[in-house]
């Protein structure tokens, strides 16, 4: 990997307040690449996904995208430079439908592309064009969960920021979004920084992997690697079984 | 029945000037969370600003209808201009640097920014009502009554159709850009989530910018309106517009664009038919005891959203 990285995060550390969430992180995403960070609740995962987005701010430390120095920028900013992110409890806007969301999500593309776009996002998610009139609000969890990974694929991003994609869905729906971002990073190039509680499927899919506690990396390696870390499986994977 | 539909009409006109400054609180305050006590003094500064540009350009009575109509339309730009330069100041200075500290501290500023203004009219233009000629004259004879004391005769004058006009048509305006056009829905992304709002690359200082100003360009076209159906203002019509419009975005649902419009026609009828029916003193005490009645039995106001979405 002589290539420079798409995303580099050096030595960052992040407050909230007087609480130190973030302890001097450095890790990098190369383009093409999925790379996933598990760690325990608090641990700092959707922290760490929020500070590249500049919100809240690193205090120190350094975020390098695509060769730009985007520690400082304003997060409207960022997100214009071709990251999208699936935020931590998915964040619909509640009052808008489906579609609506979808064209949120294209807020700052060109819309050239716009048709194209809704429906690659519809042929992902077919549930979600049976309720494109639906008022986001009124979505089930499974559905939202869907809308926020779509309409952040409305950005057409280079680099997706998925937090937690697996939370609260059933095993056969989780299943179903591993494999729309593998397809995703498989046909389209699409670089992935993925976030997740569920180690295992995460692990599987991934390229490399780092594990965070308390603010700090204290595991890296590459997803196969950290899979049979015995340290891992006692820790994020329950018995060892997934 | 002649009266009354008299009433109805003189009901509508007020109720349109109350809307249109309606639109302004319920707007600030869905996208920010705040009541701008402020936006009715930018509708008195529109109404000035109106009176100057008038004066300036010597529009009378006298003035052909060709050229009334040029001049108004310019005398409106000119209005809608400058008080929304007001309403883009005020809030850059005194409402921006205090977002995200306690909820009281920018209402506060508001109350604040609001005398300040009223102050300022009050020296630049002086204490005294100012009046003005009235330009459109004349209207339509809608029906005729003949009784033992004479004719009562149902009109609605030319400025009552103008003034219902315009308000139809900037609503409607206004509803189709929050409904249809990416800035709505940038306004209405910012009034939902501002977090998520930034995170799909909309800038949402700008985007409430925006908001203050076509809130303060309504206010500013009430103004006129105002101006134009009184013939006279003063540094104080704020004030009093200001908490009728207040109270008529509470009462259609604050925060709501269509609930603004209902609201403002509401408390426009309540307030002409009690003082034709019952006594001119009391119609305020009218107005705001209707707006207490509802929000007892609908708290959300008549057209507020009621919260069924899950979190
Ligand atoms: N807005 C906030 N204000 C204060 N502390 C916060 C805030 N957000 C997060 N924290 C704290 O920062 C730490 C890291 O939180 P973060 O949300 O990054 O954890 P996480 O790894 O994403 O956890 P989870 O798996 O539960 O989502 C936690 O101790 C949390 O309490
Ligand atoms: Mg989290």
């Amino acid at each position: 990997m002589s290539k420079q990285p798409l995303l580099q995060i050096e030595n960052v550390e992040t407050f909230y307040g007087k609480i130190q969430a973030l302890r001097g992180i450095t890790m990098d995403v190369h383009e093409g690449e999925i790379v996933t960070l598990i760690g325990a609740n608090g641990a700092g995962k959707s922290t760490l996904m929020m500070t590249v987005c500049g919100n809240p701010r690193a205090a120190s430390g350094r975020i390098v995208y695509d060769g730009t120095d985007i520690t400082n920028m304003p997060t409207h900013e960022i997100m214009r430079m071709d990251i999208a992110q699936s935020p931590e409890g998915r964040r619909i806007f509640p009052r808008m439908t489906v579609y609506e969301n979808l064209l949120m999500g294209a807020a700052v593309t060109d819309p050239q592309y716009l048709e194209e776009d809704f429906e690659k996002v519809f042929d992902l998610f077919p549930r979600l064009k049976d309720r494109r009139d639906q008022r986001g609000g009124t979505l089930s969890g499974g559905e939202q969960q869907m809308l926020a990974i779509g309409r952040a694929l409305m950005a057409r991003p280079k680099l997706l920021l998925l937090d937690e994609p697996s939370l609260g869905l059933a095993p056969l729906v989780v299943k179903q979004i591993f494999e729309v971002i593998k397809e995703l990073n498989q046909r389209e190039g699409l670089t992935v920084f993925l976030v997740e509680q569920n180690a295992y499927h995460a692990l599987k899919l991934a390229d490399r992997g780092h594990v965070i506690v308390n603010g700090v990396i204290t595991m890296s390696g590459t997803g196969k690697e950290l899979l049979a870390r015995e340290e891992v499986r006692a820790a994020y994977l329950e018995g060892g079984a997934h | 029945m002649e009266y009354f539909v008299q009433q109805l009409i003189n009901g509508v006109t007020l109720g349109s000037i109350y809307g249109l400054i309606a639109i302004g609180y319920t707007m600030v305050y869905g996208i920010i969370g705040m009541i701008n006590f402020a936006h009715g003094d930018i509708f008195m500064v529109g109404a000035f600003i109106s009176l100057i540009v008038i004066t300036a350009l010597g529009l009378t009575v006298s003035t052909g209808l060709g050229l009334t109509f040029v001049a108004l339309i310019l005398v409106l730009v000119c209005a809608m201009i400058i008080a929304s330069a007001y309403g883009w100041t005020l809030e850059r200075l005194a409402y921006r640097p205090l977002r995200g500290s306690f909820r009281l501290a920018p209402l506060i500023t508001a109350i604040g920014v609001s005398i300040v203004l009223q102050n300022y009219i009050q020296i630049a233009q002086g204490a005294r009502v100012k009046p003005l000629q009235p330009i459109i004259t004349d209207g339509y004879t809608l029906m005729t009554k003949t009784t033992e004391a004479g004719e009562f005769v149902v009109q609605i004058s030319n400025i009552q159709i103008l003034i219902i006009s315009v308000t139809v048509i900037l609503m409607a305006v206004f509803s189709l850009i929050i409904a249809k056009t990416s800035l709505g829905r940038s306004q209405r992304a910012c009034e939902q989530d501002q977090k998520m709002a930034s995170l799909l690359g909309i800038n949402v200082d700008k985007t409430i910018s925006t908001t203050f100003v076509m809130g303060a360009a309504l206010a500013a076209v009430a103004g006129l309106m105002f101006l134009l159906y009184y013939g006279v203002i003063d540094f104080f019509i704020g004030f009093v517009a200001g908490v009728k419009a207040f109270t008529a975005a509470v009462l259609g649902g604050i925060g709501s664009l269509p609930g603004a419009m209902l609201g403002g026609l509401v408390i426009g009828l309540i307030e002409t038919f009690w003082s034709a029916y019952f006594s001119v003193e009391y119609k305020d005490v009218a107005a705001f005891a209707m707006l207490a009645i509802v929000l007892i039995f609908l708290p959300q106001g008549l057209l507020g959203k009621p919260e069924v979405e899950k979190v």
